[in-house]
């Protein structure tokens, strides 16, 4: 029986930036930063009120699963926003959305009403995008 | 986020300011009661909108997050002391006493705790790092890492 998501893996160009924008911006808390040789780095992070579930910064860059080419085509990808990696969900959209935006998060859609509730559209530093919701019955 | 104060976007901005305010200034003397003249607001009015935006009062935030950046001080290595007064508390006892409350332990089990865990994630980074990935990335071949015997 399968109880529940430990790790998701988000795909970044740059893990120092991925840092930046998820731990500073979003406040994200680090959980584990772990270098693992030249130029390669374990980094997970969680959401503040989901400590258990760890979200991997995963560096797109040659070597291990990624071959040179499998590298610029993700990269591509990712920069021209294909990827939309997870919903998030918060207390209160309008202010999230004020704060974040203040903080330069870049939103592809501002908080707008929904079937599913209101829903907003951000882009991380890489170009993956994230759905954040506070739904109908919050 | 209902409808109406949906429409009350200048509200969201002042409440919003007055919460990146906290974050900025925790560390200093913040008087709450400034917070919400500066903003405008009454004093009931202000701590009723914080409330209603973020779960909690502005005093219980501000509470919030000097002992978050207390965790990440401790984590770092400074002593209890200096982590008391570097987030905003005047009371080593009362901030000692406070952080139990909220995390559980004392400040130095939760820093003993994070340097036993920075020493062991140095050690040994592949008992924190699922299989798949570590092996996919090659890092498994990579003895350097010193892992633990399973």
């Amino acid at each position: 029986m399968i109880t529940k998501i430990t790790h998701t893996c988000v795909y970044v160009l740059n893990q120092d930036s991925a840092y930046d924008f998820y731990v500073n911006k979003l406040g994200f808390t680090v959980h584990t930063d772990a270098p693992m040789g030249p130029g390669a780095r374990w980094l997970t992070v969680c959401p503040p009120e989901q400590p258990e579930l760890e979200i991997t910064l995963f560096l797109v860059a040659e070597g291990g699963m990624f071959p040179k080419e499998t590298v610029q085509a993700m990269t591509d990808l990712i920069r021209k926003g294909t990827f939309g990696a997870a919903v998030f969900t918060c207390t209160d959209l309008m202010a999230t959305y004020e704060e974040l935006t203040r903080k330069g998060v870049v939103f592809k859609k501002p908080p707008t009403k929904e079937f599913y509730g209101f829903e907003a559209l951000f882009v991380d530093d890489s170009g993956n995008w994230f759905s954040l919701t506070q739904t109908a019955a919050e | 986020m209902a409808p109406e104060p949906y429409q009350k976007i200048y509200l969201y901005k002042r409440i919003v300011q007055a919460k990146l305010f906290i974050d900025r200034h925790y560390a200093e003397k913040i008087d709450l009661h400034n917070i919400a003249d500066e903003a405008n607001f009454s004093r009931f009015h202000f701590i009723r909108l914080f409330k209603t935006i973020y779960g909690k009062t502005p005093h219980h935030y501000l509470t919030q997050v000097r002992i978050d950046n207390a965790k990440r001080l401790l984590a770092a290595g400074s002593g209890t002391a200096d982590v008391c007064f570097q987030v905003g508390f005047e009371s080593v006892t009362s901030f000692a006493a406070l952080f139990k409350k909220l995390v559980g332990t004392t400040p130095s089990a939760f820093q003993h705790g994070q340097a036993e865990r920075k020493k062991a994630v140095a050690a040994s980074p592949l008992q924190f790092i699922p299989n798949c990935f570590a092996e996919t990335q090659g890092w498994t071949k990579n003895s350097n890492f010193g892992e633990a015997a399973f």
